[in-house]
């Protein structure tokens, strides 16, 4: 019996190494797509690359750094690019996530699109900005039981600019390699050789997890700035900040950016969250209303008092707090960060107050 | 008197359809066979897998694992299922990678059916009726491309028939795969006409 084992395994072992060395050959010869030119947004940038990979990996390799949650996988839709020439068909694993206008209009999914020959296309302006940093951890403290503040110092670049409201993207490991994942900038604009941030830990969340575990010291890789916030330089408009769990990062960003230009803008935060447990910066925010006349702080909580649990400030869902406080027809702004529903539930009462469309912000992860 | 490699080609194709008369092959068949073009194309695909494993897993069987074979003295024929399969699966890769670079439009057509001729068990049951009819060279040669042209054969005229089904007042149940299979039937049952014709077993 042993003798036939040993010729078995070596002419398997034999056969499959034949039949591999056979495919690499054929993949060295039929799978080369050779050079291939990129032209972005007509001739602004004009890069070449290797073809056969998909044009995300490509435009990465060039530094051109499109947002990416999903590693490639084809699943959050982030990556998208207007493509005017030598996409190719639209592959079925894209069209669940381009609406039909899009689809007319040529956008594709950037880690969909395999490079063959030469293509056109057009990216947004910003993103051509958006640089890879590496920075190292800095401090790290926790603000309640599961969120923690992280500040990060820049080492190359060594500096960033970015507008109130945006997000870096920060490069997690994960099993099935490198991910990234958004996170919004809490440190202000002056800031500007430190990116901070606050982030809660989600159970089983790759980004948070890696997040929370770092140590001071530790370095990490992050590409940004990305975001469409935009703040009304306008000084009569009222900038309304709503934040829910652990939206409170932009807020942050945006109310001391906005304080450190022009002290007295006029602005609201209002902040939602669930039991006093989580309720952090309360204090800050306070310090800063009394040194601001014209800022104002609403934390509201929105489950039931506990058996001994102190809270002075209101209670229910944000929303309600919003709504209440809110006198209709004024000239405002709103940037909402939070939990899809209390998003939703926040747009409509600020529309039902006279607010456009175009004048709220958010960012929905 | 040996069976000329010709007359086997003729019967895989009419009197013993891999796919009509031993039913091997259905998966793709029922899902690939709404397009005429694309029926044309993955049954042109699956004939030249199926005449070029044949002859390869021929060769791999009788150079390789017979006992007593010029390669390898033990008698290894108990490994010839992963064998086989590990050589339809490499070759399967080959083809994709070809349709890949010179018909990208037919590469996304297919999509995800090109590598799923790998467990196409028609491909499979090709090298494995070689082996129990002991085949020679030649008469493998004209098995594996005769039943190529044989499944090919059936697809397209389901793609054709499908394409008229279209226009049919087909009862709300029967809709989408029972009436396929119901169709195959009667197909297989056509072609059973043909039996008597010639005799390869």
């Amino acid at each position: 019996m042993f003798e036939s084992i040993l010729p078995a395994l070596l002419t398997f072992a034999g056969l499959l190494a034949g039949l591999s060395l056979m495919l690499i050959v054929a993949e060295r010869l039929l799978v080369n797509y050779g050079v291939c030119k990129l032209d972005i947004n007509a001739g602004e940038k004009v890069l070449e690359v290797d073809g056969g990979q998909t044009l995300l990996s490509a435009l990465y390799e060039e530094k051109v750094f499109i947002p990416s949650a999903c590693g490639g996988r084809g699943t959050c839709g982030h990556c998208k690019v207007t493509i005017l020439e030598g996409g190719g068909p639209v592959l079925p694993t894209e069209l669940p996530l381009l609406t039909r206008a899009e689809r007319r209009a040529g956008v594709r999914l950037a880690c969909q699109v395999k490079v063959r020959s030469d293509i056109r296309m057009r990216v947004p302006e910003e993103l051509l900005n958006v640089k890879m940093f590496a920075a190292t951890v800095a401090c790290k403290r926790s603000l309640t039981y599961d969120i923690k503040e992280i500040r990060f110092r820049l080492d190359d670049p060594a500096e960033i600019s970015h507008r109130p409201g945006q997000y870096v993207q920060i490069q997690a490991p994960s099993p099935d390699g490198p991910v990234f994942r958004a996170y919004s900038i809490s440190s202000p604009v002056y800031e500007k050789n430190v990116v901070e941030l606050i982030v809660r830990l989600v159970p089983g969340g790759i980004g948070s997890t890696y997040l929370h575990n770092l140590e001071e010291g530790e370095e990490v890789i992050f590409t940004g700035p990305y975001g469409e916030f935009r703040l009304d330089e306008n000084p009569d408009t009222e900038i309304i900040c709503v934040g829910g769990g652990c939206g409170m990062a932009p807020m942050k960003n945006i109310i001391h950016s906005l304080y450190s230009q022009s002290p007295d803008r006029k602005c609201r935060l209002f902040f939602g969250c669930r039991t006093t447990d989580d309720v952090f910066y309360l204090d800050e925010f306070r310090a800063l209303s009394a040194e601001h006349p014209n800022f104002s702080v609403v934390y509201a909580l929105s489950d039931p008092l506990r058996e001994g649990e102190q809270w002075d400030g209101e209670t229910g869902f944000i929303h309600l707090s919003v709504d209440k406080h809110l006198e209709p027809g004024v000239k405002r702004q709103a940037f909402l960060c939070g939990p899809p529903l209390m998003i939703e539930a926040v747009k409509q009462v600020l529309e039902s107050k006279g607010l456009q469309p175009e004048d709220i912000f958010y960012d929905k992860f | 008197m040996e069976t000329s490699p010709l007359l086997i080609l003729f019967a895989a194709i009419f009197t013993n359809n891999i796919l009509l008369a031993s039913f091997l092959g259905m998966c793709s068949f029922l899902a690939c066979s709404q397009q005429i073009e694309t029926a044309i194309g993955l049954g042109a695909a699956v004939t030249f897998v199926m005449t070029c494993t044949s002859v390869i897993n021929y060769l791999i069987y009788y150079g390789i694992l017979v006992e007593g074979a010029p390669l390898v003295a033990a008698d290894l024929t108990f490994m010839s299922f992963i064998v086989f399969i590990a050589v339809i699966a490499a070759f399967v890769q080959f083809v994709e990678m070809f349709i890949e670079r010179f018909s990208p439009k037919l590469y996304y057509a297919l999509g995800i059916f090109l590598p799923l001729i790998t467990v196409n068990c028609a491909i499979l049951g090709a090298s494995l009726f070689m082996v129990i009819r002991s085949y020679t060279l030649g008469q493998s040669l004209g098995f594996g491309f005769g039943g190529g042209i044989g499944w090919a054969l059936a697809i397209v005229l389901m793609a054709g028939l499908r394409k008229k089904m279209n226009y049919s007042n087909v009862p709300a149940p029967f809709r989408g795969v029972a009436i396929i299979m119901v169709v195959t039937g009667v197909m297989a049952m056509v072609f059973m006409g043909f039996v008597g014709m010639v005799q390869i077993q």
